[in-house]
Parts: C-alpha cells; structure tokens; sequence
C-alpha cells in the first residue's frame, strides 16, 4: 500500500514539475502579493497633504503652523492667502487637510478666550481622516499647554513646576513602532498558502476528470484511500514548503521578527493545511470542467479571505459577520500566525485555534472524502 | 465593419453565457456576494477597544480617570486586574487591547505637581487599530489632565486665566461621519468590473479555440474587429447592469451618499469597463486557453485594482517607488473617480485627470486589441 502512494504521490509531483500553468500559479502570485503586501499595503499616516490660510500673521499663528510641519506627520504644501483657494483644494482632492486661522487668532489666545483653528479635513478615506484629526488634537493640545506655562511663568512663575500635568505614556507591545509590514507580511503566509493549497488540490482532481485519466487511474490497483492520500499528501508537503518559504522571505527580507517556536507554527500550519486540503477536494468532487473549479475557487478564497481578519479586524464586523468567521479556518490560523511572529506566545494561548482547526479540518476532510468515494463510484 | 453582423456575434456570445448557469452566477451573484461581504465585512470603524485596567492606586483620582475611559464610546473596560501578570496575560491572549496602568503614587505625584504618568499597554500586532486606540487614549487623558490643571489653576486664584486657550474646530467634509463603509463601498463597483473582466470576457476567444469552434467563427464572413465588439458588446451589457446593481446595493441597502450624477458615472464606468473588457479579450486572444486566461486575467486587473488602485490602501502613503507604480494602474483612476463622484459629487471637470487617463487607456487598449486577433489558423 505504501509503495503505491509513493508512486502516486511521484506521480502529482512530476505532473506538478511539467505544468506550466502550475508552476505560473505557484510563483507568480504569491511573489506580487508578497511585494505588494510588504512594501504598499499600508494604513499609515505620515505625509498628510495639508494646505495652510493664515489670516492673522502672528508669531503665534506661526508657531502652531510650524508645529505642523515639525511633527512628521504633515506636508504644509502651500500657503495660501484666501478662503476661496482653500475650498478649492479641499474640493479638488490636492490636500487633505486644511487649517485655517482668523485674523484676530493671537489677541484671542491672549486673552485666553479659546482661539478657533480651524481645520477642514476630507473624509473621502475615512482612515486617513480619523488618524489625522487625532495628530491634529494632540498638536493643538501640546500648543495649548506650552502656551498656558509660557503664560504662568511670566506672571507666576514660582507656579510654572507645580502645575499638575497626566501624560499618557504609550507603550506597544509586540510591534513598538507600529509598523504596517510586521502586520501583514505574518497574514501573508495565512493567505498565499491558502490560495496555493486550495488551488493546487482542487486542480489536481478536477483536471484528471477533465483530460479523462482519471478513469485510467481507476483501472489500475490503486484503492480509492490510497488515491485520496496520493492526492493530497503532495499538496500537504507543498503548502509546508510554500508556507516555510514565504516565512523565511518575511523574517530575511523584511525583517519581521519571529518570537515564537517554530514547533507551535508547525503544528498550527499543518492543522491549517487538513482544512484546506479538505476544501480543495471538496471543490473537486462540486465540479466537472478546470473553469467551473476556477469560480467555485473563487467564491471560497474571497470570503474567507475577507472575514479572517487579514485586514480588517473582526470586531469591526456585525455580530452576524463575526459569527461568520468562526467557520473560517483561515481566521484562526492568522491568529496562530501573528502569535508565534510577533507575540512569541506558545500553545497556552493558541490551543482554542489549534482545537478549533483541528475540528474544522477533520470534519472539511471526512464530508469531502465521503463525497470524493461517491464520486469515484 | 457591419452593425448587423455583429450584432448576430453578441447574440450569439449572449445566448452562450444565458445557457451556462456558472457564468450567469458569477455575472449577477457575484456582484451582491462582493457587495455584502465588503459592505458588512470590511470596516475600520473602531470602537468599544476591551480595555483592562490595572489600578495600582485605586484612589478617588485614579477612578476619576477610568471613568472617563468607561464613558467614552471608544472603550469598553472590561476587567480590573491586580497583577500586572494577569495584564501580560490578558493582552497575550487577545482579550483585551489595551491596558490602562495607573501608578502607585498617582494622585501624589499630581499632587505635589511633578506630573504623572499614565501607561498605556496597547496590543500593536494591529497597528492601524493600536494607532486609532492611542489616539482616542491619548485624547481621554489629556482631557482628564487639562481640568486637573484648570481646577488647580482656580484653587490657586488665577481664575482668570483657568481658560483653554486653544480650541480646534474640525469640520470633516464628503464623509462627514468619518464612516469607513462610505469610504470602500464605491470601490467595489471598481472591483466588480474587474472581476467580469478577469473571470468572464478573458473567455471569449480562448474558449473558442479550446472548444475547437474556432474555425467555424473564422470561416464565417465576420471581420475580426466584428468579432471583438460583438463578444464583447454582451459583456459590456452585463458590466452595466451589475454596475447598476452595486450602486444601487450601496446607496438603498448600506445608506452610502450618492451626490454625484448618474451621466458622469454611466460616462466614466463605460470607460473602465471598454479598458477592462479590452484587457481580458487581449489576454484571451494570446493566451488561447480559457484557464490560462483567467488566471492572468486575475493578476493583472484584479489584484492591482484592488491592492495598488487605492480600493483600501491609501496610495499616497505608498512609498514613492510605488506610487509611480499606481500611475499604469488603471484602476486607479475608476477607483478615485468612484469616490469623487459618490461623495463629493464631482462633475466630469473636476475629474478630468483621471478621465482623460482612462481614455488614453481605452483607445490604447482598442487600438491593441484590433491588432491582437488575426482571423488565422495558425
């Protein structure tokens, strides 16, 4: 029996090793993800486009303007001189945040009536919006501060060291400059060994169908366990390799950090790899032509995809969304992902997502290999 | 090239795609399954963080501060630990994202006004979803810090000068709730109509030559730019309607503004879609085999469009190498577009740029794919 599903399993890799398609939908993908994931896929603020009306030509109004531009976060890009221009840039897209001062701005704050800064932002990109109004509070909250002190120690300045003050001192773990890559590029490994595995599975089967072979195979000894096996262990060993290589490209090239054991990752990957497996065969056994597997593909990866919390966080969806995703192994294996890179936790934490998979994974395997006999009969 | 004969091809292509229920789901499911998923699914709207708080005072001033993050909307202070081991264990498993440490000496130190400090745990696995919890976190506390000091200004008599005296007044325009759905939403027309591209017009000619009815289509009298227009005139038909589909989904079912006209957007999405349509019938014609075609289809409009078109990521946070990039993404422009004229209700001048872009992309696109197809048999 073994010898038989060694020769098959020679066999996929062979058939794997001479098609240029495969090979097309082994490499090219996953690396114009991997780039694009590691390098674009940001949703950082740091050069906010920002144009500046400033009606008032203080030192003051100056200074709060420089505090902009100092902070890292904001590209003054022009000045302007009236209200109109800056509707106009707002409305052309050119920037997007405007800050405006009235004349007047300096005798306010002296007075110490609340001076208005104005800010107009666009709110196209919601995201960008929302950090950005963040940056500004915190610019305009440390002005304000500086101010208040500048004011009291010139006239109370025996005061200036007593006046009570709470920061907040922020302190990320696991990623502690925030940084978009090491959150993507662990998902990455998820997806691309989602996307190979499935693909690779479903194609195997549903090609030999198509072409006709799969009669021939039936004619020869092999049982139909052994044909199973033959089918899926290579693609178990393939998404192993694929899942190490892209692992090995994020810690090398982008430098994300592994804190985790290699053990943990292991165990977790080929948990993942049961389900997939089973969702590969599962296609199979749903489709007749290489384009109907194509679709039904499709139609998996993208909601899967979509509510594993690759990018966007589950506690964001609706309640019904969230429960959704329980069924999406793709969602546990993330968190497994990002615990052993960034967290370094081991299987005390991650063993509700191990469990989870495990369960997910042999119930995808039994109802597609129940099938996949049906079919075969 | 005659009307009539091509019109006989799109009947012919038409009928093809009405018999072949697969590709009838995907032309009219697949539309509505990417509109909910995304609608529903794809959100940065962040809001009740679970919060843990390891009060290491527990002093009317330290409660004072994390009542304040119990009112906010943003938090949801979930548990109150003891240890700061029992805080390492509740960020490590993901229970709660953020840990509010409050020293031992808190209201002492605020006190005798040397100033105190707050820590802030916060789980940066995420990082967008860290960075929006710092920013409500940091907004919370100096709030908090700014009456202390207003109070202590009073108590010592300088009243008169217990004033803020800055205020930032935002005003957020075309979105003006900041919500992420009205944000992605138009996107998604974008991503429909590269999907069709990718997943039904990349067929047309590949399936011919596999199905071996090639010849057949070429000893006909039809000219080959009749056989372009006519296989694609259906799918261009489908484009509009599943169009017409997703923009109504988005403004009736997900509430997204509309404030743009329907001209400018009929005007525009004819143009992505001849861009889109022309692309997969080229890769068709090259490629001749319907798997091939689709895959690469897949590569080159799907996942640029929806990675690098500014669909979700911003592409002027892109570094600069690939910013310039994005420009020979045409789904950039459809995508900016998209949300210029949701909502901000632009008008064909205000997006001239990315038209004109788009119809040099067009006419390159009919321009190469008139020369790709040569009625041979070779």
């Amino acid at each position: 029996m073994l010898g038989r599903i060694r020769h098959m399993i020679i066999k996929e890799f062979l058939q794997m090793r001479r098609d240029r398609h495969a090979r097309f939908r082994l490499l090219v993908p996953p690396l114009i993800q991997m780039l694009i994931y590691g390098y674009a896929a940001t949703f950082e603020v740091y050069h906010v486009s920002t144009v500046v009306l400033d009606l008032d030509h203080t030192q003051e109004s100056r200074d709060l303007v420089s505090r902009f531009a100092g902070s890292g976060r904001f590209i003054v890009q022009a000045a302007l001189s009236d209200r109109r221009q800056l509707i106009d840039t707002i409305d052309r897209g050119d920037a997007t945040v405007a800050l405006h001062i009235d004349a007047g701005f300096a005798e306010l704050l002296r007075k110490g009536e609340g001076a208005p800064l104005q800010v107009i932002l666009d709110g196209t990109n919601s995201n960008t919006a929302l950090i950005a109004l963040g940056y500004i509070n915190q610019i305009a909250t440390r002005f304000a501060r500086d101010y208040q002190t500048d004011r009291l120690s010139r006239r109370r300045p025996a005061l200036v060291a007593l006046l009570p003050e709470v920061r907040l001192e922020q302190r990320p773990w696991y990623n502690p400059d925030l940084n978009s890559r090491w959150f993507f590029v662990p998902g990455v490994v998820g997806s691309l060994t989602m996307v190979v595995v499935v693909n690779l599975t479903a194609f195997a089967v549903v090609r030999e169908r198509e072409i006709g072979t799969l009669e021939q195979i039936m004619v020869t000894p092999l049982r139909p366990a052994e044909l199973i096996a033959g089918k899926t262990i290579p693609f178990f060993i393939v998404g192993l390799v694929e899942a190490a290589l892209i692992t090995l490209v994020g810690v090398w090239w982008f430098q994300v950090p592994f804190q985790g054991s290699v053990l943990v990752l292991l165990l977790g990957t080929s948990l993942f790899l049961l389900s997939m497996l089973g969702v590969g065969l599962l296609i199979s056994t749903l489709c007749s032509t290489q384009q109907q597997a194509f679709a039904s593909n499709f139609f998996f990866m993208s909601p899967a995809f979509l509510l594993s919390g690759f990018a966007f966080p589950i506690s964001s969806m609706p309640a019904f969304l969230q429960w959704l995703t329980y069924i999406d192994p793709l969602r546990y294996f993330l968190i497994i992902l990002r615990g052993t890179f960034l967290k370094g936790v081991g299987l005390g934490v991650l063993w509700p997502q191990m469990l989870a998979m495990a369960v997910l994974g042999a119930t995808l395997l039994t109802i597609s290999v129940l099938r996949f006999r049906k079919s075969l009969d | 090239m005659t009307w009539y004969r091509t019109v006989a091809v799109g009947r012919k292509e038409f009928i093809q795609i009405w018999r072949d229920p697969r590709s009838l789901m995907i032309a009219l499911f697949m539309p509505i399954m990417q509109m909910a998923l995304i609608g529903y699914g794809v959100s940065l709207d962040i809001k009740h963080i679970p919060v843990c708080a390891f009060d290491r005072e527990s002093s009317q001033e330290s409660q004072a501060l994390l009542k304040r993050f119990q009112a906010s909307e943003y938090f949801n202070v979930l548990r109150v630990v003891d240890t700061y081991r029992a805080v390492a264990e509740g960020v490590d498993a993901g229970a709660c994202k953020l840990a509010i440490v409050i020293p031992s000496d808190f209201s002492e130190r605020l006190r005798d006004s040397s100033g105190t400090t707050v820590q802030a745990i916060v789980d940066g696995t995420d990082d967008n979803s860290a960075n929006v919890a710092i920013g409500y976190a940091q907004a919370v506390v100096s709030g908090y810090s700014n009456d202390v000091q207003l109070d202590w200004m009073r108590r010592q008599g300088l009243g008169q000068q217990a004033t803020v005296p800055l205020r930032v007044e935002s005003r957020v325009w075309f979105n003006e709730d900041l919500q992420s759905k009205a944000f992605i939403i138009p996107g998604v027309v974008a991503l429909v109509m590269a999907l069709i591209g990718a997943l039904l017009s990349s067929l047309t000619i590949a399936r011919e030559w596999e199905r071996g009815t090639m010849e057949q289509l070429i000893s006909t009298p039809v000219t080959a730019s009749e056989i372009m227009v006519g296989k694609l005139l259906p799918y261009f038909l489908i484009g509009l309607v599943d169009a017409a589909l997703c923009v109504t989904i988005a403004v009736f079912w997900f509430a997204v503004p509309f404030r743009g006209t329907l001209g400018t957007l009929l005007f525009t999405t004819t143009l992505f879609l001849a861009v889109v349509l022309g692309v997969g019938y080229i890769i068709s014609v090259l490629t001749r085999s319907q798997l091939g075609a689709s895959q690469i289809a897949l590569i080159v409009t799907l996942l640029p469009t929806t990675l690098l078109g500014g669909f979700s990521f911003p592409i002027d946070q892109m570094p600069a190498a690939v910013r310039m990039i994005t420009y020979i993404v045409y789904g950039r422009y459809y995508v900016s577009i998209l949300k210029a004229i949701f909502l901000k209700g632009a008008g064909l001048s205000a997006l001239a740029p990315s038209v004109l872009a788009l119809a040099l992309y067009a006419a390159l696109i009919a321009v190469l794919a008139t020369r790709a197809f040569r009625k041979t048999l070779d």
